[in-house]
This record gives structure tokens, C-alpha cells and sequence, in this order.
């Protein structure tokens, strides 16, 4: 029993992470239709501009604190997704207003490749680490409660906590300011938002940097467990099947959506891995949502079946 | 009725729209007064809303031009009408479905906002006394339109002539100039219309708003406008004061041959 409740919290860390990268995902779908291939490349981008802005703020600035070389390297980081998505909108998204979904997905695919060739030429191509102070030794809890006690990963808590705090964060963003509700609004109807004076390309641009501070989020913290390197990017793209298992308009279900993907992944792993061989882990995820394509691809808590990709 | 117009607020001059080989609108001139109520009227298809779809840059004609206040345009898009002063309903009520009336009232507000995202973030004190006015001047429009007791539903759980009302707010919201209201009381019961139309001329008549407005209701169009046009397949057939339409002979045979 202590077993299963402890793959379960781990299942549940992992995919908060999950959540968190969905939502971006869901958002710049909900915002623009655009069905983005680039996210995973994002998060390795941001991941690698954080890795090297950590090492070079102090040869830079000759300070030795940790925190305050992080602390730097987060806002320049930071700054850059934003630059990226600025960009983004101005030199593809701009140009391909009311084409369709397959062109704006392929638009989407080509924006992953620059960005990961542009990172790897900037920030060099080698495997880096990123050190926040993640805490990194487990901790056993309720040992009197339950038999053996739970062991947990810290880092992973420490994670999911970060996680949660963002996904709140910008549920409130959403929820109570003015830019939020102008964003509700574009994602409920294009025309009508537009009509009444929402500007569409200022929104795409909100969108797409709240995406880049998420991957930038996301990729500190895989970075720092998982090291920065090229397969960050696949790591992050199980945003997708997360985003068809909770379907693709839906903010709860992204939420949901990576929660269920974490917890059936380290289900499958621990229980079933036995009997069919390991690795479940790396394709569990595809598995289930195409699952959902077959049966019901609008995903858990879609609207419409998915006829823009 | 016999009132005083106001100066040219909108001027069509031969606008042309196609759709592929769909001709919606031919060689369309047409002019708005402002402070007046100005009906377009026509069978199905004839192309009314096709029409209010060029004046707010939904659609980009192929010919013609638009003079708004004097300045021309030959390519209008529907955050620069919003900007002008120009806001609209329509036929289909494209109200945000998952938003409460309130928040569907206060996107009316966005151009009038002056506060930046940073400002809105960290819940700054301007920031947020600015969102406080804006919702007080919804509550106005909630008030005028006698909506209180549904302030707070989600727009899609309202019954249609509800949500055409809530449309009209969101409109009314914008504090527009010039209100474009395609057919706004479609699928009304008569007390509904009749509230309706008072809203209309209220609106018109408190607020000075320049109203456009498609209907097909005759009795409606003819008591409340002060001048009307007549489409039929995309080309104008009539125009003028509602008793002079209404003897035009080519808009009765329209209105006797069509189907409706
Ligand atoms: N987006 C579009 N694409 C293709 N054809 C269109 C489009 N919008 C309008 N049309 C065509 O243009 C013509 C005029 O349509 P419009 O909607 O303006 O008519 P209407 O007078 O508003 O009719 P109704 O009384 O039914 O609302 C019709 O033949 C219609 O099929
Ligand atoms: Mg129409």
C-alpha cells in the first residue's frame, strides 16, 4: 500500500509539470489555433539560455553568489522568450492570419527547428546543467501513519509546488485582470473580440510569451533534474498527447490531462513493467492518447473534435 | 416622424463584394446621417449583412469605398471600425459563451482601457480603481437594458432573447457612435420586440447613438427608422423615407415574388 501511494504522489509531482507545459500549449491553441509543434523546442531554448546565462552572469560580472547569478540568468532568460515571441508573431504568425491549421502546424514545426538551431549556436550544443538548489535528498514522511513510512522525492515536490504556483498564478491572471478577460474573450470568438477593439496580434503575442515563461519554468526544472540537452525537447513534448488526452481547448483539462499522464506513467512502469519489459515510461503517453484519437478525440473536456490539424 | 439629421456620418460609394462567383453586394452606394435610425431591409440573401460585414471590416469589398467622418477607406478591418467609434451585434449573436454578462459587458470596455498588463499583474491600485469605473459604467448598461437578475450567468445558458439583449450590451458597452444591429429582434416574441425596440430608441434618442439596423419585421422597420434602403440580390432597389419605400414599386414586387 505504501508502494502505491508513493508511485502515486510521484505519478502526480510528474505530472504537474506536465500541466504546466500543456497549458501553454492549450492557451496559444485556444488564442491563435495554432496547433504548436515548437513547444518542446521552446523549453529546451530556454532551458539552454538559462543553463549559459548562469555560467557566463559571473565571468560577466565577476559576482560569486549563486542566487544572484540565477537570479540574473531567470530575467535574462526571461526577457529572451519574450523577444522570441515577439518575433514570433511578427515575422510568422502575422503573415499567416486565416490560413489553416495544417500551414500554421507546419509554420509551427519550422519555428522549432530555428529555435533549436539558433540555441544551439548561441549556447553551444554540449550537455549543461542547471543549478537552482533543487533539493535533491528524499525525505520519508507519515512513518507512523503508514507501515514503512512514504519516501519522497523532494525535488519533485519542490516542482509540482513551483508548478501549481505558476498554474494558479496564471489562472488568476486570467480570471481577474483586464487583459485576462480580453483573452478569454479571443478564445471564445475571434470576430466578435476584434470587433469590439481587441487587438488579435497583442494577444497572440500575450499568449506566446506566457507559453515562453512556462517553457522557460519547466525547463529549470527538468534542467536541473535531467541536465540540458537535446532530448529535453522530447521530454516536453508529451505536451501534446497530454493536450489530446484533456482536449485541446480546455484549460481544466490540460491541468487534468498531465496529472493523468503522470500518474499512468509511473503506474504502467512500476505494475506493468514486469510483464511487458521497461521503458513504458517513454511511450505510455502516446499510447493513451491515441486511445483518445480512436475513440474520442476530442479529448476528455474538448469542445469539437480537432478539425484544425 | 419628421426629424432633424445631423451632418454625413458614413458614406458607401459603389461598393462591390463578391464570393467567389457569389456577387453579395453590386455597385452599393448609401449614406448615414448622423443621430438617425437607418434600416436596411431585403429578402433573404439580398445581402444586408453582408453589407454591415464591409461597414465594420469583417468583409473587404472588392470595389468601393467607405468615408467614415470624412476620412476615407478602402480597407477597413474590424479593430479599426472599433476604434472609429463603430460597434456592432450579429445575426448569429457572437456573444463569449463560457463568460458571465458582466465579463461580456466589460470586453465592451477594452479599448477604453488605459491601465498596461504590468499594471493589471501586480493589481495596482490606478489599475485596479480603473476596472472599478468600467464596472460601473456596465452596470449602467446592465440597468438600462434591465438585466440586473442575470448579471452573473454564463451568456450560454440564457434564452435567445436574452442573449440578444446581453449582445446589444456588449455593444452599448463600447459607448459607440455608431451602432450596427443585425436584426436584433429575430426570433422574438412580441413583448420582447416591443422592449426591444424601445432600447433602440432609447439609445438613439439619450445617447445620440447613429443607428444601422436590419430587420425584417415591416411594422418594426417602418415605425422606428428614419430612412430605409431595400437589397434585393445584392443590389439596391430603394431608399429613402419609409413612406416612400413603401410605395416603391420594384420593392413590392421584391417583397410579393420572394419567399419569405
Ligand atoms: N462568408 C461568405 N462566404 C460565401 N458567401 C457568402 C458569405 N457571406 C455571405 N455570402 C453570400 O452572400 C449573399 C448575401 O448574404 P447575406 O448574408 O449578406 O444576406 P442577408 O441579406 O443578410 O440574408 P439573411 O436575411 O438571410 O440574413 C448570399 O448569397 C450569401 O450566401
Ligand atoms: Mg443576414
Amino acid at each position: 500500500m505504501g508502494f502505491f501511494i508513493e508511485t502515486l504522489i510521484g505519478g502526480l509531482m510528474a505530472g504537474m509539470l506536465y500541466s504546466l507545459v500543456a497549458l501553454g500549449f492549450v492557451l496559444i491553441f485556444k488564442a491563435s489555433g495554432v496547433f504548436n509543434f515548437a513547444q518542446g523546442a521552446m523549453v529546451l531554448f530556454a532551458a539552454l539560455a538559462m543553463a549559459r546565462f548562469s555560467a557566463w552572469v559571473p565571468e560577466w560580472l565577476g559576482v560569486d553568489s549563486r542566487l544572484l547569478a540565477n537570479g540574473i540568468a531567470f530575467v535574462l532568460s526571461g526577457a529572451l522568450m519574450f523577444a522570441v515571441a515577439w518575433l514570433i508573431e511578427r515575422l510568422v504568425l502575422r503573415h499567416l492570419v486565416n490560413q489553416d491549421g495544417a500551414t500554421l502546424l507546419m509554420a509551427t514545426l519550422g519555428i522549432a527547428y530555428v529555435l533549436e538551431g539558433v540555441g544551439s549556436s548561441i549556447f553551444g550544443s554540449d550537455i549543461y546543467k542547471i543549478d537552482v538548489g533543487m533539493p535533491k535528498e528524499p525525505v520519508m514522511i507519515l512513518e507512523e501513519s503508514i507501515e514503512g513510512g512514504l519516501l519522497i522525492n523532494r525535488e519533485d515536490f519542490v516542482a509540482a509546488l513551483i508548478a501549481a504556483l505558476l498554474v494558479s498564478l496564471l489562472w488568476l491572471f486570467f480570471q481577474k485582470t483586464a487583459t485576462g478577460r480580453a483573452l478569454r474573450a479571443v478564445a471564445d470568438d475571434h470576430q466578435a473580440a476584434q470587433s469590439i477593439g481587441i487587438p488579435l496580434n497583442r494577444i497572440w503575442v500575450i499568449v506566446w510569451c506566457v507559453a515562453g515563461l512556462v517553457a522557460l519554468v519547466a525547463g529549470i526544472i527538468w534542467g536541473s533534474k535531467l541536465g540540458v540537452q537535446f532530448s529535453l525537447a522530447t521530454v516536453a513534448l508529451r505536451a501534446l498527447p497530454v493536450v489530446i488526452l484533456g482536449g485541446l481547448t480546455s484549460i481544466p483539462g490540460a491541468i487534468i490531462g498531465g496529472l493523468i499522464i503522470g500518474v499512468g506513467e509511473k503506474l504502467s512502469e512500476v505494475y506493468l513493467g514486469p510483464f511487458i519489459g521497461g521503458g513504458i515510461e517513454i511511450w505510455f503517453a502516446y499510447q493513451l492518447a491515441l486511445v483518445f484519437l480512436l475513440f474520442r478525440p476530442q479529448g476528455l473536456f474538448g469542445e469539437k473534435i480537432i478539425d484544425r490539424v | 416622424m419628421s426629424r432633424e439629421f445631423g451632418e454625413l456620418i458614413l458614406d458607401l460609394q459603389n461598393v462591390s463584394l463578391a464570393f467567389g462567383g457569389v456577387k453579395a453586394l453590386t455597385d452599393i452606394s448609401f449614406d448615414v446621417r448622423e443621430h438617425e435610425i437607418r434600416a436596411i431591409i431585403g429578402p433573404n440573401g439580398a445581402g444586408k449583412s453582408s453589407m454591415l460585414n464591409v461597414i465594420n471590416g469583417v468583409y473587404r469589398p472588392q470595389q468601393g469605398e467607405i468615408i467614415l467622418r470624412g476620412q476615407h477607406f478602402t480597407r477597413m478591418n474590424p479593430y479599426k471600425a472599433a476604434c472609429a467609434g463603430i460597434s456592432r451585434t450579429f445575426q448569429n449573436i457572437a456573444l463569449f459563451k463560457g463568460m458571465s454578462v458582466i465579463d461580456n459587458l466589460m470586453t465592451g470596455r477594452n479599448l477604453k482601457i488605459r491601465s498596461n498588463l504590468l499594471q493589471q499583474a501586480f493589481w495596482w491600485g490606478p489599475a485596479r480603481r480603473e476596472e472599478l469605473a468600467h464596472r460601473a459604467r456596465v452596470e449602467e448598461v446592465i440597468d438600462f437594458l434591465e438585466i440586473q437578475h442575470i448579471r452573473k450567468t454564463p451568456v450560454g445558458r440564457l434564452p435567445y432573447g436574452l442573449q440578444k439583449r446581453v449582445d446589444l450590451g456588449r455593444a452599448l458597452a463600447m459607448e459607440p457612435s455608431i451602432l450596427l444591429l443585425d436584426e436584433p429582434m429575430a426570433g422574438m416574441n412580441v413583448e420582447e420586440k416591443q422592449d426591444m425596440c424601445r432600447f433602440i430608441l432609447d439609445v438613439n434618442d439619450q445617447f445620440g447613438t447613429t443607428i444601422v439596423l436590419i430587420e425584417h419585421d415591416m411594422g418594426v422597420v417602418m415605425d422606428i427608422s428614419d430612412r430605409v434602403v431595400v437589397l434585393d440580390y445584392g443590389r439596391k432597389i430603394g431608399d429613402g423615407v419609409p413612406d416612400a419605400v413603401r410605395t416603391n414599386p420594384e420593392v413590392i414586387s421584391a417583397y410579393l415574388g420572394a419567399s419569405h
